[in-house]
């Protein structure tokens, strides 16, 4: 019965070894400790020993032959002796599992190279944290606070921390309970106060008060008002608000869907021109230029700052300039040629919850545009009901400049451009 | 109950353990003729003779790995280094021979050895001899550490050591050689290793420490509770491997709130092992972020203002502890 | 002498078939030393080594089922399989291991006589190293205490030419290995290996002296290893052939030593074949054992690291020992 030479492991960390040179050839004598062939392992080049007496009767590995650990070499035997060459090792030559019957569990089969080590015990269950109750905001709580407040069934997104930047701690839910949690967003006078609404007295008009009458009274009188109303689709707009305010953080740069509107206005004027234009009783005004104004609420009335030539500035530049006028307008500070000289304007209450609402015009404009809030609700898309981020745009125009068609070609053109916002960044 | 320094419980410790073994054997550097480096061996020479109390020549690999082969045929040499920062000479001896001989024989061999000397900075002797590597050595499965704080901790330790039959690292400290405390005289008195000591009891918030920043732990409780109305509880763990954590723990649900005190340079110190083994067995129970106070990360320096500024302090305690309890 | 040689080779052969792992030191060509040494081994004397000890082993009389069977990893394995071909001990038969750092274990074999001569018996320490460990500053420093306090430590260089693929000629300064005891007052000689009887008399000469008047010595004994410093060794880039095949031939100690009982008619080729015959077939068994037995379970990966671990009825400490 023939000895079969397998590629032995020569090194500890060999896994194949090519066959240089055989040293011996078929039908020759060999005696153990004779060398058969030069293989090249991992490391080096060693030879190939011979353990057995006999004669080489097959080789089965070519000169070149890259050959794995345990596959056969070649096969030393009687003289004439025939031998057919074994099948190659399957995959894992391991060897045998150890058959203890002890309780022990039976240790894991290990790696050819045997340094592997078994692999660790299995970690411990670990137990599942119980998710803070909160809605979908991520809070600041200690460990001990967040299982107290669990054991008491408080609410920690009621709770204001005391710890280190804003955490709760176990003091602040011991308070809670003792004290009553507050409910969210408790602020102004409570329901339960019983008494008069306000004082009974006569207070005079002002400046402002009598020419927002004066003026308001005017338009709403003689300007032919008449009202378009179209719903966009602000998610691309949010989306990329998001985008750019996230990017350019570190930058200052925080742009408001306000900003994006005012220039999304000028570029409507710039498709529909014949909505930037003034009514002059015997002629019509083009303006070539588009000052597009914005209604900022002030104590005891409101008023429209101008952003001048807003068809040519970017939405950063038009941001910048509108957080300015804003504060300017809330301090009282503007001068007049800062909020006069608009040709379009815009008033939005969306942060106020107001879903659509009909501006008055401001003369000499011919039209205004009133912005609602944001709401989600379900729409379809492509046959399918999903959630959409809808916006309620309601256009004021003056019929003596502006027909319905004209308003609605301007009105469609800003929803174009407010559904897709990076066109008004270029 | 008599009143000792903690030099004098190491040698009355020594004293009583060499009069009960005669396997006991002192060796080291300058420990017989010198009367020791510290003079923790002084006297000993006389009394016990040249054959129990041996002078080495400066050969820390040599004796130490001598000490180890005879400890494998029953002595029980207690290897004197004069600084601890002198184990690194001895590295192979210590942490591949000493700790691992057991193992690798399946169980056949143990080396009941003592290694002992002062491991601590504060001294203004420089980089090299101012290591206080207890997290080096405990982190070698095979050896003990421990790091005793006050005089009798030191004696009722030290005889535990030296009849432990696994191998035991016994640091101490130079600036503590001084301090007096009740030592008991009792020979049979013996403090087991592995075993924590609540040194002062609190309520808002606990230290772990052990060694020389136990002292300071404790001043800077007297501070704390004069000056700022908390409750400090301050844990010594005498006991590095084997480790009573089980007290540790018991503090932390108490309190809620930790600091960890210790002369070591803070990469890989014990205070990192502790602050794991904490938030993983006790992390319900913390109510702020565990903080320590460590060596500040550099080799010892030598300007003595500085050095005490390197090493902890009680007003670094006193301000990490009001930093635990504001978080 | 043959059942070393028998031993190394199969487990050679298993180390290429892949039931052995890590490092293979073999100890052939160099049987004539450990067994000369040791079979001079009183009950008061005793043995370490470095990581070439499997000769030592098996002179001193370990059992080559235990031994083959640590190789293989396995869990009856003389070190229960947790140290491997460096690490065989047998405290019983006064045998210290066994141990993977260079000259570390020097100090070791000096503390040994250091305890010989402490309890007050009549016995030494031989302390075996390779010709490289001569240079590493442990074995200088033991030198130095051995010969202060005269302890029964006899330091056996066993100079095998090469330490790794660095021959001695490359790695040692001044005029040679042994004649470095000088500079300690401490008596030294040197023998050839290959003759197992020299190896026993300059031995002997040596084990007297330490036993009678604590005196140590350095004995430099010249051998050679046929195979490469471990297995992994192609041993090509550090020497010939030839020169292999010279001492294989022509100072084998077997072929020597068997001349000798040969011509003495202590031996006739038929029972010459007969011990050969024995001492393969003991190392094919010891293989056979080896591969039948099973592995080391993982909650075996955490014993005998603590003495009072291992005896917890006689533990005096508490706390935690371990930390995962």
């Amino acid at each position: 019965m023939a000895d079969i030479i397998e590629m032995p492991k020569l090194s500890d960390t060999m896994t194949v070894g090519t066959l240089i040179k055989w040293l011996k050839k078929e039908g020759d004598a060999v005696v153990s400790g004779d060398m058969l062939a030069e293989v090249e392992t991992d490391k080096a080049t060693m030879e190939l020993e011979c353990f057995f007496d006999g004669t080489l009767i097959k080789i089965f590995a070519a000169e070149g032959a890259q050959v794995e650990l345990g596959a056969p070499l070649c096969a030393v035997g009687e003289k004439g002796e025939k031998v057919e060459a074994p099948a190659p090792p399957t995959a894992s030559t391991t060897p045998e599992k150890s058959a203890s019957p002890a309780a022990a569990e039976p240790p894991p089969s290990p790696a050819p190279a045997l340094a592997a080590p078994p692999p660790p015990p299995p970690p411990a269950a670990l137990t599942p944290e119980p998710a803070p109750i909160t809605a979908g905001r991520r809070i600041k709580i200690s460990p001990l606070a967040r299982k107290l407040a669990q054991a008491k069934g408080i609410d920690p997104s009621q709770i204001k921390g005391t710890g280190t930047g804003g955490r709760i701690v176990r003091a602040d839910i011991e308070n809670a309970e003792k004290n009553g949690v507050p409910s969210a967003g408790a602020s102004g006078p409570s329901i339960l106060v019983k008494g008069p609404i306000q004082e009974d007295k006569v207070s005079p008009v002002s400046g402002m008060r009598s020419t927002i009458a004066k003026r308001l009274v005017e338009s709403k009188t003689q300007l032919p008002h008449f009202y378009l109303d179209v719903e966009v689709d602000a998610g691309p707009l949010l989306a990329l608000r998001t985008q750019i305010n996230t990017g350019l953080a570190a930058d200052g740069i925080k742009l408001s869907v306000n900003d994006f509107i005012l220039k999304a206005s000028a570029e409507a004027l710039r498709k529909v021109p014949a909505v930037n234009c003034s009514w002059e009783g015997t002629q019509i005004r083009h303006h070539s230029r588009a000052h597009v104004s914005f209604a900022v609420a002030i104590a005891d009335g409101l008023i429209t700052p101008v952003v001048f030539d807003a068809h040519v500035k970017s939405v950063f530049d038009i941001s910048k300039e509108a957080k300015i006028l804003g504060k300017a307008a809330k301090a009282k500070k503007l001068q007049p040629a800062q909020f006069t000289g608009g040709t379009f304007c815009v008033s939005n209450l969306g942060m106020m919850g107001i879903n659509s609402f009909k501006a008055i015009i401001n003369p000499p404009n011919a039209a205004i545009l009133a912005v609602g809030a944001t709401v989600e609700k379900p729409v379809v898309v492509n046959g399918h009901i999903v959630i959409g981020q809808r916006m309620n745009l309601t256009l004021s125009c003056d019929h003596r400049v502006v027909d319905g068609a004209v308003g609605a070609q301007f009105l469609g053109a800003l929803r174009d451009l407010v559904e897709s916002p990076a066109l008004l960044l270029v | 109950m008599p009143v000792l320094t903690y030099r004098e419980a190491v040698r009355a410790a020594l004293s009583e353990e060499l009069a009960r073994d005669e396997n006991v054997v002192l060796m080291g550097e300058e420990v017989a003729q010198f009367n020791g480096a510290y003079k923790v061996s002084e006297g000993l020479l006389d009394k016990f003779g040249p054959k129990r109390i041996v002078d080495t020549p400066i050969s820390e690999a040599g004796f130490i790995g001598t000490g180890i082969g005879a400890s494998m045929l029953g002595i029980r040499p207690v290897m004197e280094l004069m600084f601890w920062s002198f184990y690194s000479v001895a590295f192979d001896q210590i942490l591949n021979n000493a700790a691992n001989v057991r193992y690798m024989s399946g169980g056949l061999i143990n080396c009941p050895i003592v290694i002992r000397g002062p491991a601590n900075g504060g001294t203004n002797v420089g980089a090299t001899h101012s290591h206080t590597p207890e997290n080096v050595l405990a982190n070698h499965p095979g050896v003990k550490v421990v790091v005793p704080s006050t005089p009798a901790d030191a004696k009722g330790l030290l005889k535990s050591a030296i009849r432990d039959n696994d191998p035991v690292f016994f640091l101490e400290n130079t600036i503590l050689y001084g301090e007096k405390g009740e030592v008991s005289d009792d020979k049979d008195l013996l403090i087991p290793l592995g075993l924590a000591d609540v040194k002062r009891e609190g309520t808002d918030l606990t230290i772990v420490t052990y060694g020389r920043c136990v002292l300071h732990s404790l001043a800077a409780a007297e501070i704390i509770a004069e000056k700022h109305g908390a409750s400090v509880e301050v844990v010594d763990l005498r006991s590095i491997r084997p480790l009573d954590f089980d007290t540790v723990l018991k503090s932390v649900a108490k309190t809620h709130r930790v600091l960890i005190v210790e002369e070591q340079k803070p990469f890989c110190s014990v205070g990192s092992q502790l602050g794991f083994m904490i938030q993983e067995e006790a992390f319900d129970e913390l109510d702020a972020p565990i903080l320590r106070v460590s060596t500040l990360d550099a080799p010892a320096i030598y300007s003595p203002p500085m050095e005490t500024v390197q090493l902890p302090s009680i007003e670094r305690v006193v301000a990490a502890v009001l930093k635990v309890l504001a978080s | 002498m043959m059942r070393i040689r028998r031993f190394e080779e199969r487990s050679l052969r298993a180390y290429q078939g892949k039931k052995i792992g890590g490092f293979l030191h073999l100890y052939i060509g160099q049987e004539a030393v450990a067994v000369g040494c040791c079979s001079l081994m009183g009950a008061d004397d005793h043995v370490i080594t470095a990581y070439r000890d499997h000769g030592h082993a098996i002179a001193v009389g370990m059992d080559t089922k235990a031994l083959m069977a640590e190789l293989y990893g396995k869990v009856t394995g003389c070190s229960k399989g947790k140290g491997g071909s460096m690490h065989y001990f047998a405290p019983s038969l006064n045998y210290w291991g066994g141990h993977g750092i260079v000259g570390g274990q020097i100090p070791l074999g000096t503390g040994l006589a250091y305890g010989v001569k402490y309890q007050g018996k009549k016995g030494a320490a031989m302390a075996f190293m390779g010709d490289g460990a001569v240079n590493q500053g442990a074995v200088h420093e033991a030198m130095n205490l051995a010969a202060l306090w005269d302890l029964p430590c006899i330091f056996v260089i066993e100079n095998n030419r090469y330490s790794m693929g660095t021959s001695q000629l490359r790695s040692s300064a001044g005029p040679g290995l042994a004649e470095r005891a000088a500079a300690y007052g401490i008596n030294w000689s040197k023998c050839y290996g290959h003759d197992i009887y020299e190896v026993r008399d300059t031995m002997n000469e040596v084990l007297q002296l330490a036993r009678n008047e604590h005196k140590p010595s350095v004995v430099e004994i010249d051998t050679y290893r046929y195979r490469g410093h471990s297995v992994a060794d192609p041993d090509k880039t550090y020497r010939t052939r030839d020169e292999i095949d010279d001492y294989r031939k022509n100072k084998d100690p077997l072929i020597a030593f068997k001349a000798t009982l040969l011509a003495e008619g202590v031996l006739t080729e038929d029972s010459s074949s007969v011990i050969d015959q024995e001492a393969r077939a003991e190392a094919d068994l010891a293989a056979e054992f080896a591969e039948a037995s099973p592995y080391p379970t993982p909650e075996d990966i955490q014993k005998d690291v603590y003495w009072e671990a291992d005896h917890p009825d006689q533990r005096t400490s508490q706390g935690r020992l371990f930390f995962n």
